[in-house]
């Protein structure tokens, strides 16, 4: 009876631990393509153990909202990529959110992250906190639209029921499927503050969104809103894996040798997706922000394409 | 609900009754005798004795006396009425009042027994508000007298069964409602307000009006009882429905007749803007409910498509108003009808779902929307409330002029943020919940036979998604304009925090968001015999379903578990602080701001509202309002100023509202002969209607 809670239990500690590494192999990977030795793919480790260590220093006139702001936003990304089937299925908590809930606590998170950005009162947390909700704006009808078709293909929005009736020989290579894949890896991009949206490794520019956010951010409280931004990288890089690579995921009730099977197949998919990443961040070059509008609303198109092409499809 | 009612009829109806009213049935409707249905009564009529005991009362008095009472009687009347409804009681009464020959028919089953609900629960915490917020009222004989009738003319909208009852109550809400508007009349803007108002609500009772009469047909058969038997022709109900969305959306603010919503509702003193926003606004959808579903009968399939449209195109242009409005009680009112627009669309799917013969679907649709009309009473009212502590405390409305309130007012700071994250629909709080089960709704509609449908739906629920995401968009820019930064003016910067009363009705509100999004299974199942009655079928019952979760339809399909996401972001939240605490260096300094090494003292240069706004407005703005950006620049090596200069203009304004007055003025000069006929043209031209109508009235029969 207590084993499917250990598998969940296992699950959550999972994605907290592997999120840092994950973010240490996209950076390494980036500093090997540009000839770079780059730092251990470890440093992230360190970087996170060296702000919680370090002096907290906040502005005079910050409110309770900003210190709390960093735990309620590292929670709710945690509880959602906890939620997402990495290498089982049908975990003894997957029902308490589909995949509609999950896009809701990614909501939630940023919307405390935007308030935290204005709370100082400075020109660059309002910018920040202004161009993300502007981003938002878009990318999370897009999202949306991506979830109905995933969720009209599988009769459920119960993401280990999608990866189930994804993963049957039978469904192919789809046009809507393909649709929605393109418009997931734009949403991701863009979700995650990642080229040609946002640059992670700057400050002092005046395009950044998500680090004009944090720019007032130090220590422990740095370190919570670091680990949730490593998270969600990790959240939609399992999210892709298990819908569109439906492979390898432990059934409820599997041999402890499937759970080891899909950890290991886990792993492989987070770190194709992290090589990819650093490749396609290689190759692009950052857009003007009044571009990246564009840029989602092309996803939102294809999500809402491939959504009307399953309503038109399903009843005739 | 065992309050006695204070003034007036004050009737204690038997206590068994009340006992076994309390009970959970599921069957058909209990018929019963009409203790409940007096009781409720009882309390309408102590409300509307409420009116003219303001002015009676000395002026000192007044404000202290009437709030607590108008508090008490509905709180009875909501929690009797929640009995009712769990009970599923039907109860029908005839009072020989009215016009003679008919009287007045009321009437209380599930569909009115929730919506009294509503307004009890409404009712009571905006008197609640009322108690600290008035005090500062400075002509309270201009808002007593109006005041408790308000509440007690939407009850009996809500009670009425018969057109004449109905309108006559609908009127009477309108006429009270005007005048609430209208009681800082000398203030800019409230004139223009007032009259925007009236001539839209007369224009929708006159639309029920002709409505009613269509229903009635030439028999004149004007109780509900009789219009539900006599089943109006096809044609003829899908022309009643247009009237009807027309007459009961001009009150609710669908868009384009939302005009005057955004002036009317900021207007009036905060608690009654409240109750018009999230309660009045409700009233006008019980109406659609009432006529739509339960009096025309079954649906036909095009039917669903007025109010899905209208409902998908008002959700996202109610959204756009108010991302770019710099006044907050104003930016509320927008998105009031963001919400109307929302659980529209619920209602045209459930009847396009009805129609097709989809029952659970269709059931799945209304409870979608139903919930929303409660969650929206519900923050709405919150917000409007805080909205009023901020007018209160600092004098301001305009969000340019605010600033950094989360230091000077803790408590309405923390109760606004849980009001503004309800709307922005993010879990584990109500609103979620209500927009989680329309993307259910939307995601079962495939099975929809009509090919425009299959098209609409999806869009609708693009729409729908558009909605969710610029609410959350709109509520940060209301929420850190208002509570957080800095402060913008010296009166923000002075401002207090404002008094127990008005805290504890907002805590009641943010209360009710959390409980109805953390166990939102409850209201869920209290909802089942108002769909057994209107739809002849309901959802699975939930409470019964593990752990409390909802699950509409199967737990394959797709399941949500508020209070297990509650617990497990808590618990997240709570042991990562407390392991940083152990772990990390407790050391913790204010300093000055950094903001990359060139922190400015002026509060001025912050972000403003309108350059919060303007990303938003620069994507989404050149459709709804015509946006033109143009910016000046010196040239190479001048030392002139830049300039930014940004022209909007309201569409529907301008090619509706200022097109349609032109017409009516000229009409009017051109009719303006009539008045000086003869007495002989006069007299034929009144023998000229009687014939006609008479020939009409042949030709119909």
């Amino acid at each position: 009876m207590i084993g499917p809670y250990i598998v969940q239990g296992v699950q959550m500690c999972l994605v907290l631990v592997a999120a840092p590494l994950l973010t240490g192999l996209v950076r390494k990977a980036k500093a090997r393509l540009q000839r770079r030795r780059g730092a251990d793919v470890l440093q992230p480790y360190r970087d996170l153990l060296r702000l919680i260590r370090k002096e907290t220093v906040i502005a005079e006139n910050a409110s309770w909202l900003f210190r709390v702001a960093p735990y309620l936003i590292f929670a709710a990304t945690w509880v959602a990529a906890a939620l997402v089937p990495t290498f089982a299925t049908f975990l003894p908590f997957s029902w308490a959110a589909d995949l509609i809930a999950i896009v809701g606590l990614l909501a939630t998170a940023r919307f405390f992250l935007s308030l935290a950005g204005l709370d100082i009162g400075t020109s660059f947390g309002g910018i920040g906190a202004s161009r993300e909700v502007m981003i938002a704006a878009v990318a999370e009808p897009a999202m949306l639209m991506i979830v109905f078709t995933l969720a009209l293909h599988a009769h459920a929005t119960q993401l280990s029921t999608i990866a189930q009736a994804l993963g049957l020989p039978a469904v192919g290579v789809q046009v809507s499927l393909a649709l929605v894949l393109v418009a997931l890896i734009l949403v991701a991009l863009a979700e995650n503050a990642r080229i040609p949206v946002d640059n992670p490794a700057t400050h002092l520019e005046l395009t950044m969104v998500h680090e004009a956010m944090v720019l007032e951010y130090s220590g422990r409280h740095l370190a919570m809103i670091e680990l949730a931004t490593m998270l969600k990288l990790l959240l939609y890089i399992s999210l892709i894996g298990t819908v569109f690579v439906p492979f390898g995921l432990a059934r409820q009730g599997a041999p402890i040798a499937a759970y080891a099977w899909g950890m290991l197949f886990y792993a492989a998919k987070l770190a194709a997706g992290g090589v990819l990443l650093a490749i396609s961040e290689s190759a692009i070059a950052k857009m003007r922000v009044f571009r990246v509008p564009q840029f989602l609303g092309a996803a939102l198109m294809l999500g809402f394409l491939a959504t009307l092409l399953l309503f038109v499809a399903r009843g005739s | 609900m065992d309050v006695p009612t204070p003034a007036g009829a004050s009737r204690r109806i038997g206590k068994a009754e009340r006992g076994d009213a309390c009970g959970y049935d599921d069957g058909e409707g209990v018929r019963t005798g009409v203790t409940l249905l007096s009781f409720l009564l009882g309390c309408v009529a102590s409300l509307l004795l409420l009116g003219p005991a303001g002015v009676a009362l000395p002026r000192r008095l007044a404000s202290a006396a009437i709030y607590p009472l108008t508090a008490l009687v509905c709180a009875a009347l909501g929690s009797s009425a929640l009995a009712a409804l769990l009970a599923g009681r039907v109860e029908d009464v005839v009072l020989p009042l009215g016009v003679p020959w008919i009287g007045a028919h009321l009437h209380l089953d599930a569909l009115a027994a929730f919506f009294l609900t509503v307004i009890g629960f409404g009712g009571f915490v905006a008197s609640l508000y009322a108690i600290g917020y008035a005090r500062h009222e400075e002509e309270p004989r201009r808002v007593l007298p109006f005041y408790a009738p308000f509440i007690a003319a939407m009850a009996l909208v809500v009670l009425a069964a018969d057109a004449f009852t109905f309108l006559l109550a609908w009127e009477t809400m309108s006429v009270t409602s005007w005048a609430l508007v209208m009681a800082h009349h000398e203030r800019p803007g409230n004139l223009l307000a007032g009259h925007v108002y009236l001539v839209v609500a007369s224009m929708g009772t006159l639309v029920l009006l002709l409505a009613f009469g269509l229903l009635a047909g030439t028999h004149g058969h004007y109780d509900f009882t009789s219009i539900r038997l006599a089943a109006t022709h096809r044609t003829l109900a899908w022309l009643v429905l247009l009237l009807v969305l027309v007459g009961t959306g001009s009150k609710a603010g669908l868009v384009p007749l939302h005009a005057w919503l955004p002036l009317a509702h900021p207007a009036a003193p905060s608690h009654v803007s409240g109750l018009m926003s999230g309660i009045m606004t409700k009233v006008a959808i019980y109406g659609f409910i009432r006529i739509a579903f339960d009096l025309l009968g079954a649906p036909v399939w095009w039917w669903s498509l007025p109010p899905l449209v209208v409902g998908a195109l008002t959700a996202v242009i109610g959204l756009l108003y108010a991302i770019v409005e710099n006044d907050l009680k104003r930016l509320l009112a927008y998105s009031t009808v963001e919400n109307i627009g929302i659980v529209f669309l619920g209602l045209g799917l459930a009847m396009a779902f009805r129609s097709g013969g989809f029952e659970t679907a269709a059931a799945l649709a209304l409870t979608a929307s139903l919930l929303h009309v409660a969650n929206h009473a519900t923050f709405k009212s919150l917000l409007f409330f805080g909205a009023g502590s901020v007018l209160d405390a600092t004098g301001e409305r305009d969000l340019g002029r605010l600033g950094g309130l989360i230091h000077r007012m803790p408590a309405t700071a923390v109760l606004f943020l849980i009001g503004t994250a309800a709307i922005s629909a993010l879990p584990p709080l109500n609103g979620f919940v209500s927009e989680w089960l329309l993307f259910q709704t939307v995601l079962t509609s495939p099975l929809l036979a009509p090919w425009l449908l299959k098209f609409l739906v999806p869009a609708a629920g693009a729409m729908l998604a558009l909605a969710a995401a610029l609410a959350a968009a709109c509520f940060v820019r209301a929420y850190g304009m208002a509570f957080l930064g800095r402060p913008r003016s010296p009166q923000a910067a002075g401002a207090n925090e404002v008094d127990v009363w008005q805290r504890l009705a907002m805590a009641l509100l943010a209360a009710a968001c959390l409980l109805l999004g953390v166990l939102p299974g409850l209201a869920v199942d209290a909802l089942r015999p108002l769909l057994r009655l209107v739809l002849g079928t309901t959802l699975p019952r939930q409470a019964t379903e593990a752990w409390l979760s909802l699950i509409p339809l199967s737990a394959r399909a797709g399941s949500y578990n508020g209070l297990i996401v509650l617990v497990f972001m808590v618990l997240a939240g709570t042991s990562a602080a407390l392991l940083v605490r152990t772990v990390a260096a407790r050391r913790m300094r204010r300093a000055p701001a950094w903001d990359c090494g060139f922190p400015t003292a002026s509060p001025t240069t912050q972000y403003t509202p309108a350059s919060f706004a303007q990303p938003l407005s620069h994507v989404f703005g050149a459709m709804a309002f015509d946006t033109a950006e143009t910016v000046a620049m010196p040239p190479p090596g001048g030392l002139g100023p830049a300039r930014f200069s940004l022209r909007s203009r309201d569409r529907i304004w301008e090619l509706l509202y200022r097109r349609l007055a032109l017409v009516v003025e000229r009409i009017a000069t051109r009719l303006n002969r009539l008045q000086f006929l003869t007495i002989r043209k006069y007299l034929s031209l009144v023998f000229a209607a009687l014939v006609l109508l008479l020939v009409l009235l042949a030709l119909w029969q």
